[in-house]
């Protein structure tokens, strides 16, 4: 099988561990060791894992290799896997977990989960009990291949020491190749203690496997004439273009056609947010213009996105009278939900490029303007209340533009689900790609404060800033005490708005009021934070929020802020549930 | 809304551990009953052959074939309509030798693809080939004399177009 461009990339930029593990020589090591030396020849210094009774060798090695690969404690599994996952969003490398069997294992499944929908390279690494006492209910016994399949790429139970290597290459390459996606190997904890004769070869292929399917010039041509003949033409551009890492070539190719470009939640950052054609957010809460003009645009440029049901809305009335050209790296994509006229497969790093050349260079004003227009009715009827309302309490996209005002774009936002999120992804700036990580296609609350710990450590040089409702801080808030003893200076923002504030929005608009178990009485956070020996204050008043902001930016250490916002704020523009684009509420 | 209709899915794959499990999950996200399935070694070694079939519609179809062909172990699938294929399911019917010499049942055998595998003391073993509906027939045919047992295959088919799947495994070796 054919190496892709981006593998060869991947492995033209090995790293120094690897050519110094780069042997042919053999030597005879226990399973345990053999896994901590396929993880430093994959490049891997940085993991994060919880230990447990199964998987204790590969912790002993661990320990003895401190000083090569340093382990995080998180202080939950699950905490393990979105701190993985921050750290692989940021950094664009697979992000590695490890946990013990039984509880361990099933622990890490809401961030293999998260990472399989939004396509995030992650290998996690389970104990298991002994080979011969698989199927026996043994002590923190669990089949979590069988848990794990309809979640994984890709998972294999490793009962023998002398399948690690070759099991581990593959790993590696199946997590970081293609489409990515979360890897699970469950080693028995018999295979972590034989030994045997470890060599390393890297994995480049795997012959059932094709990681990209080969660009069909004919289609990138028919491509091209598409685009060329538009009058009207719109991109929505997802997380493909940073997977790809097709930045570059993905403005290059915008900028000369001229095509005004909307965003799904995970293509966030990959265009600077002050790029001008950059027309904002598609779908539920996104932008008014993008939203409607999806459906009266001539020509629909889909690159690296997969029509998501809360970018499309209804799809009966989705886009029916555009043609519809869809980039995508996985054919499983291809009119999976939206029918499209050509569909161009390929790393949309190759075939952006590819395409470069055919196409005509062009400036749409009127069509520009037609998003200039929406823009302005949106600006009135919603964006002037939110950034500077009249009322007396403080709303969450005052919080963000005062971020954006101390950090100046700069920062990597990590948010969690639920309003905020809709929001601080509506608001915040950015600069550069790789900065907005949230958990977009399951939606996992309890998220952030783990992403944001992943993150920080992939991205030391950068200020990291998450963003968390209430409610789902409380989810995953043990993860305070990883903040606390890494030391990794993370600032977390709570926007406290005392609710469920999704769930009672919907509950507002659609069944009557009846705030169903929506209401949150919560403890003191600043206390709580405080508990940790971390810096932390609360604000509630709007002439405290600027200065508060720039003291937790200021601050070298780890930060906690939180927010107390308007109770009942809703996020708006809306495109209720099984609604048209069209319909796109403004109140 | 677009008719459902049975297909045949055939899928090649590596011969490992749990992708049955894969494969099926695949139809359970989407609450696909699996009408029959037919697992083992295929025409080449080290490469294993299931066989589905299912009632879904077209398109379902086809969004399923993008789903299975992205599991990492699996080589290559494919879908056929009944018209499309060669399909034949096998049974086994066990049933007291009392009724051996009876000239009904001898009648039976004669007109379909069906013969006697072994007879014992006490019982005795029909085997019968057949599409589903044929072995329907015989089942009812078969029934009064008291069936000891019974038990049906899967679905086997082979594809009257080209699946060109030996040529595909040679350009990935």
């Amino acid at each position: 099988m054919k190496v892709s461009i981006k593998e060869n990339i991947i492995m033209n930029t090995e790293t120094q561990t690897l050519k110094k593990t780069k042997t042919t020589k053999t030597e005879n090591i226990s399973g345990a060791e053999a896994v901590i030396k396929c993880l430093l020849a994959e490049g891997v210094d940085l993991l994060y894992g919880y230990p447990g009774g199964a998987i204790m060798p590969v912790y002993d090695e661990l320990f003895k290799y401190q000083d090569k690969l340093h382990h995080v404690l998180t202080r939950h599994e699950q905490g393990a896997t979105h701190a993985a996952q921050g750290y692989a969003r940021v950094t664009g490398k697979v992000g590695v977990a490890i946990a013990t069997s039984g509880p361990g294992a099933t622990n890490l499944v809401t961030g293999i989960a998260d990472a399989q929908i939004d396509s995030t390279p992650l290998v996690c690494i389970t104990g298991q009990v002994s080979s011969h006492l698989l199927g026996s209910d043994a002590f923190q016994e669990t089949d979590i291949i069988g848990i794990s399949t309809p979640v994984t790429k890709w998972n294999y139970q490793i009962t023998e020491a002398s399948e690690i290597p070759e099991i581990m290459a593959k790993a590696f390459y199946i997590a970081r190749s293609g489409r990515p996606g979360p890897v699970l190997i469950d080693i028995t904890k018999d295979a972590q203690f034989d030994t045997f004769d470890f060599q390393y070869k890297k994995c480049t292929s795997v012959r059932s496997y094709k990681a990209v399917p080969e660009v069909n010039m004919e289609v990138l041509n028919a491509a091209a004439d598409a685009i060329n003949a538009a009058k009207k033409p719109m991109i929505v551009f997802g997380q493909g273009v940073i997977l790809g890492k097709a930045e570059e070539e993905f403005k290059t190719f915008i900028e000369k056609t001229g095509i005004p470009s909307a965003w799904t939640i995970l293509g966030l950052s990959a265009l600077a947010t002050d790029h001008p054609l950059n027309v904002g957010m598609v779908g539920m809460h996104g932008n008014y213009g993008p939203n409607r003009l999806t459906n009266e645009c001539d020509v629909l440029i889909a690159i690296g996105m997969r029509f998501d049901d809360r970018v499309t809305g209804n799809l009966d009335s989705y886009a029916k009278q555009a043609k519809i050209i869809h980039f995508e790296i996985d054919p499983a994509e291809v009119d999976k939900n939206v029918k499209t006229e050509i569909a161009v497969l390929g790393d949309v790093k190759e075939t952006l490029a590819k395409i470069l050349p055919n196409v005509d260079q062009n400036t749409y004003p009127e069509w520009r303007q037609e998003f200039k227009d929406h823009m302005q009715i949106e600006f009135e009827k919603v964006i002037k209340n939110d950034l500077h309302p009249e009322k007396e309490g403080l709303t969450m996209a005052e919080v963000i533009n005062e971020i954006n005002n101390t950090t100046k774009g700069d920062a990597i936002i990590v948010s969690d689900v639920g309003q905020h999120q809709m929001i601080a992804c509506r608001y915040a700036k950015f600069n550069q790609s790789k900065s907005n990580v949230t958990s977009g296609g399951l939606g996992t609350m309890g998220f952030a404060l783990p992403a944001a710990i992943g993150a920080k450590m992939g991205k030391p040089d950068r200020e990291v800033i998450a963003i968390i409702g209430d409610g789902s801080y409380q989810m995953t808030i043990q993860e305070l005490g990883t903040i606390f003893q890494t030391k990794v200076p993370v600032k977390i923002v709570v926007l406290n708005n005392e609710f469920l504030g999704m769930v009672r929005q919907w509950q507002q608009l659609f069944f009557d009021k009846r705030y169903a178990s929506t209401e949150m009485i919560n403890p003191d956070f600043v206390m709580i934070a405080k508990g940790y020996h971390m810096e932390a204050e609360c604000v509630s008043k709007r002439e405290d929020l600027a200065k508060a902001v720039q003291r937790m930016i200021a601050s070298k250490d780890a930060y906690f802020l939180e927010v107390r916002v308007e109770k009942e704020d809703n996020v708006f523009p809306m495109i209720p549930s099984g609604a048209s684009v069209s319909d796109i509420r403004l109140s | 809304m677009e008719e459902n209709q049975k297909f045949t899915i055939s899928i090649y794959t590596e011969n490992n551990i749990g992708i049955l499990n894969r494969l099926s999950a695949i139809f359970l996200k989407r609450h696909i009953n699996i009408e029959s399935m037919t697992v083992s070694q295929s025409e080449i070694d080290q490469v294993h052959r299931f066989t589905f079939v299912v009632i879904i519609s077209e398109t379902q179809a086809r969004k399923i074939l993008g789903q299975l062909e992205k599991q990492i172990e699996v080589i290559k699938a494919y879908y056929h309509r009944e018209n499309e294929i060669i399909y034949q399911e096998s049974a086994l019917f066990k049933i007291s030798t009392e009724h051996l010499y009876d000239e009904q049942i001898q009648e039976k055998l004669k007109f379909r693809r069906a013969h006697i595998v072994t007879i014992t003391e006490n019982y005795f073993v029909i085997e019968a080939s057949g599409l589903k509906e044929e072995i329907d027939r015989m089942y009812d045919k078969l029934k009064p004399y008291g069936l000891l047992q019974f038990v049906r295959s899967g679905r086997i088919a082979i594809s009257r177009p080209r699946m060109a799947i030996s040529d595909l495994l040679q350009e990935i070796n």
